[in-house]
């Protein structure tokens, strides 16, 4: 497949966001593509988890923001006054940076989404969706045998992976990530990037990271964000190897940032 | 094993000693020692004084319907069921008002009710019970003797004004456990697809276990161990309550009650002053008990950790 003949799962038209007064983000305009994964990067305070969860419209519980500019998801504006916003995050997921599974079971916590969502009312059926959250999360073999424990017991690695677990449990369309790897040790680090390649399979992706290794590792398009605005946006081959502004250049050689 | 425990706790070199830090943790020492001290003391005053009651009655008598302290029937029981029917009563109108309240305000109440109703609730909770008292018995009781009960002055009457006592401590304590449930629990609900009440409900209500738990038991200590309220508005029957749909609505007469009406009338040494004692003991184990029972409850240590682990 070419990249054009790959569909925009998301689209951002103009769109500007404001905390109060401030405006953290600066007429953005991207495609997301769907089944692909988009690596956000950029130095801190530039907006990168401010655009992420304005996809989710996760900011809605701040008060004082506003947004302006068009976010389409599947042709739809999320914005849009008759949007429900519950509905909305049951089809676009988060992982946040910081693991933070619920204190309850490991069980528990993957059988949360299924059991508020009312997927299914069946012991068996949900047992089932437990089960092939935590394969697809690449953590099954791993907990097996104690689905009762408290999740508070995992190491953060699989924290994080229990998170993912959770997300996709619900079948989302679309799963945002804001530095999913940033509290984890290096071999969890590569267990997340391993598994995000799995799921891009099923799933469209975007990730925000502060590594630039990992950006360009990880993923297929690049957002480079610099103080609130989209510098360069590009396949992240071509971002990587053969940046078009000079301020991208400079950031991802490290001498910006 | 031990060996290796004792090497590693005496090192070559010792420490130079901190004089100032030696003080201080002396002194937080004796502050601790002194509370189980006076905790102690108190303890076995009151067994000292009260255990006559439990040796020299029998049981049978004890613990049976009638209370005529003059002609020596010491019988408990109908003490006993106005203090569970109060105390009952103040607990099932105030735990639910109360944690629904702390839920308002602390996931739904806008900062400028917020505002208002938090310093409000604090003044609730210094109102003296002598103040409440006297408003249940010259504006409660009418109205419920209008409503139809025989008297005003009823097992409901102070069920209402002690709930109401009790209901500052559970809002504010419950609204501070709600306050500590991490933000990014409640994140993880919503990102799922979980609506505000879900999240509250299977999430952040869940996770505030442990210290509504602890907000209600205070509150019902209140309830169980006022006095004054229970004195002035509870009828002060010595008698159990015909059972029925009405049981709410006749006048009982509490364990608190008894003691503080009856303890400026009795001669020291008497077995009568040493019944009263002996209340004191029965509402110190009942109140222990409540306090194990609610230990159970929320998990003790394992919570603590929970808390901490995250
Ligand atoms: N709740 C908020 N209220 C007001 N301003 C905010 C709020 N959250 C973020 N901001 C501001 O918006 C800007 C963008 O923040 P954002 O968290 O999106 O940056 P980021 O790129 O994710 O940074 P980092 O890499 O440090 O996570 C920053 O200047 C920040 O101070
Ligand atoms: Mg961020």
């Amino acid at each position: 497949m070419t990249e054009q003949t790959i569909p925009n799962k998301i689209d951002v038209h103009d769109f500007s966001f404001f905390y109060g007064d401030f405006q953290a983000l600066k007429r953005l305009n991207l495609p997301i593509k769907e089944k692909q994964i988009t690596a956000l990067i950029g130095p801190s305070g530039c907006g990168k988890s401010t655009f992420l969860r304005a996809i989710n419209r996760m900011n809605d519980t701040i008060p004082g923001i506003r947004a302006e500019g068009q976010i389409l998801l599947d042709g739809e504006d999320i914005y849009a006054p008759d949007v429900d916003v519950v509905e909305l995050r049951e089809r676009i997921g988060m992982v946040f940076q910081k693991p933070n599974p619920f204190p309850k079971s490991i069980f528990e916590n993957v059988a949360f989404g299924p059991r508020v969502l009312k997927m299914t009312n069946r012991r068996d059926e949900l047992h089932q969706m437990v089960r092939e959250s935590l394969e697809g999360a690449a953590l099954w073999d791993e907990v097996k045998h104690r689905l009762k424990d408290s999740a508070m017991n995992l190491n953060p690695g699989q924290q994080q992976r229990l998170c993912i677990a959770r997300t996709i449990a619900v079948q989302p369309e679309v799963i945002l990530m804001d530095e999913p790897a940033s509290a984890l040790d290096p071999v969890a680090t590569l267990h997340v990037e391993d598994l995000m390649r799995t799921l891009a399979e099923n799933y469209t992706i975007v990730i925000v990271t502060h590594n630039m290794q990992q950006a360009a590792r990880a993923s297929d398009w690049t957002g480079f964000f610099w103080l609130g605005e989209l510098v360069e946006f590009n396949k992240t081959s071509a971002l990587f190897s053969s940046p078009e502004r000079e301020l991208t250049e400079s950031y991802i050689t490290g001498r910006r940032g | 094993m031990s060996a290796t425990k004792l090497e590693t706790s005496t090192p070559d070199v010792s420490p130079p000693v901190r004089w100032g830090e030696k003080i201080i943790e002396g002194l937080i020492w004796a502050a601790g020692l002194s509370t189980i001290l006076i905790v102690a003391l108190i303890f076995i005053f009151l067994l000292k004084e009260g255990l006559p009651t439990f040796l020299d009655i029998p049981l049978r008598q004890l613990f049976g319907k009638r209370w005529y302290p003059i002609e020596g029937m010491f019988g408990l029981a109908s003490l006993l069921a106005g203090t569970l029917l109060v105390t009952a009563g103040a607990v099932i109108i105030t735990v639910p008002l109360g944690i629904v309240t702390a839920i308002y305000l602390g996931e739904f109440a806008p900062p400028w009710q917020r505002e208002i109703l938090k310093p409000l609730i604090e003044v609730l909770a210094g109102i003296p019970s002598i103040v409440l008292g006297f408003l249940g018995w010259v504006a409660l009781a009418p109205i419920i003797q209008n409503a139809g009960a025989p008297t005003g002055l009823t097992a409901f009457t102070g069920a209402l004004i002690l709930a109401y006592m009790a209901l500052p401590t559970i809002i504010s304590i419950s609204e501070d456990a709600l306050y500590a449930v991490p933000k990014e629990y409640r994140d993880g609900a919503l990102a799922i697809g979980a609506t505000q009440w879900q999240t509250i409900w299977r999430v952040v209500l869940p996770a505030a276990k442990s210290g509504i738990v602890i907000a209600v038991m205070l509150g019902i200590g209140r309830a169980i161990g006022e006095t004054m309220v229970a004195l002035m508005v509870t009828g002060n029957a010595a008698n159990i309550p015909a059972f029925g749909a009405d049981i709410m609505f006749q006048p009982v007469r509490t364990m608190t009650a008894t003691i503080a009406a009856e303890m400026g009338e009795v001669a020291q040494g008497s077995l009568h002053y040493s019944v009263l004692f002996g209340i004191g003991i029965l509402l110190f184990l009942i109140t222990f008990a409540i306090n194990s029972l609610a230990r159970k409850l929320v998990g003790g240590e394992s919570v603590r950790r929970k808390r901490t682990g995250f």
